[in-house]
């Protein structure tokens, strides 16, 4: 049973990392300042799903879990907030280069 | 092996952003880097196994000089826009950074110096823990083997307070600082800051509690209430407090004035300033903290907020 804890959680948090890279990527690739900011938006929300995902079976109980839940939660209502406020910004004034 | 790749990489990253923050032209970049610095730096305390310290990197490092910095580097860009700063003449440049350099060489070899092992207090500090009652180390040591020193740091954080409202001027005395409360309200920002101050004041108030077993505080609880104030006003859904007003002086000065009565309660109870009755000192250590957390949450919010500059309601 552990055996087949470990493959999922290794592949969840592969995956997870594999949205973090692409996120990565989209920043230092992207041409525009809002196509970067949704690339980095992504690799926040399910990147990090992921790995919390596979750290799950991992976890301390029932509660243990749960926090990790509530830190993915978190995470995704900052970034959420973060990107529309930059966002927003950027239509105000214009990107400032 | 991974894992101490990892960590090489890790302090490479953060020699190279602290690099980076004194080397940025601009103020708002340096700032922001910095920030980046201070997370980062948490994350090295976690792996060093102190969670405390990364705890409060991250709430005060990280978190709210942040906010104090970007608040400066906001007010300095219109001295900068209308060219009124002045440049610092090359050669004090250049004694400011080899003062520095000397200063980082001097403490590096310090580090490098020490006998092996080190010297530490850290068994002596355990031997004792059971008279305090605590579970957590370091709280024994903040609040009970050196709480003069933490006194005196309460201490120091309304004095900055005061220095802060010293900068008003005469017809804003007694008036709130800080923007006032918006007629229609940032939306993204309102859903934000209504949404998350029920979860962050559990939050916080919890991490203040498990303070006394566990990695926590009445620092790190205390600044995240006061995290939770300031997205309040920043969202422009609530008033600064004015500046006069009875409530807000308490809450500020409660801290100190606590942690003062209980030291001189001291002498009367367990024979010397700031000791603790036999038996009886967590309960006392508890009840200081209370007072100290409720502190931070109004000192903090109100150092970011900045002098009053609006005339106090007559």
């Amino acid at each position: 049973m552990s055996v087949v804890f470990s493959l999922f959680s290794i592949a969840a948090i592969c995956a997870g990392v594999v949205f973090f890279i692409a996120g990565t990527l989209g920043l230092l690739r992207f041409p525009d300042p809002l196509s970067r900011l949704h690339a980095l938006t992504k690799a926040d929300n399910v990147g990090l799903g992921l790995v919390v995902l596979g750290l799950l079976p991992f976890a301390n109980g029932i509660l243990g879990a749960l926090k990790l839940v509530v830190v993915w939660v978190l995470v995704q209502l900052a970034g959420a907030t973060v990107g529309q406020l930059i966002a927003q910004a950027m239509r105000r004034c214009g990107p400032t280069e | 092996m991974i894992v101490q790749s990892l960590d090489i990489g890790l302090a490479a990253l953060v020699l190279t952003l602290a690099g980076w923050t004194i080397l940025a032209r601009a103020t708002f970049p340096a700032v922001v880097s910095y920030v980046a610095y201070g997370l980062l730096l948490s994350l090295i305390w976690v792996r060093l196994f102190a969670v405390d310290v990364a705890l409060t990197e991250a709430a005060i490092g990280g978190g709210v000089t942040g906010v104090l910095l970007i608040g400066a580097a906001s007010r300095l860009r219109k001295t900068a826009a209308s060219g009124t700063e002045r440049e610092l003449a090359a050669l004090w440049r250049w004694a400011i950074a080899a003062l520095c350099t000397l200063a980082t060489l001097a403490l590096g070899a310090v580090v490098l110096l020490l006998p092996d092992p080190s010297p530490t207090l850290a068994p002596r500090a355990m031997a004792n823990i059971a008279a305090t009652g605590l579970g957590n180390p370091v709280t024994a040591v903040l609040i009970a083997y050196r709480a003069f020193d933490t006194m005196l740091e309460k201490c120091v954080l309304v004095l900055a307070v005061v220095g802060v409202w010293s900068l008003a001027p005469d017809r804003y005395w007694g008036g709130a600082p800080g923007v006032p409360r918006a007629l229609t309200p940032d939306a993204t920002l309102t859903f934000f800051a209504q949404l998350l101050p029920p979860l962050g004041i559990l939050i916080g108030i919890r991490i203040f509690w498990i303070g006394a077993d566990e990695p926590g505080g009445a620092f790190q609880g205390g600044a995240i209430l006061a995290a939770m104030w300031m997205i309040i006003m920043m969202a422009r859904l609530a008033d600064a407090p004015a500046i006069d007003q009875r409530w807000l002086r308490i809450a500020l000065g409660a801290g100190p004035i606590v942690f003062v009565g209980v030291g001189i309660l001291g002498f009367a109870a367990a024979g010397g300033f700031l000791n603790y009755p036999a038996g009886f000192a967590k309960p006392v250590i508890i009840f200081v903290e209370i007072f100290m957390t409720l502190s931070i949450a109004a000192t903090l919010p109100m150092l970011v907020a900045g002098p009053p500059i609006r005339a106090p309601r007559p």
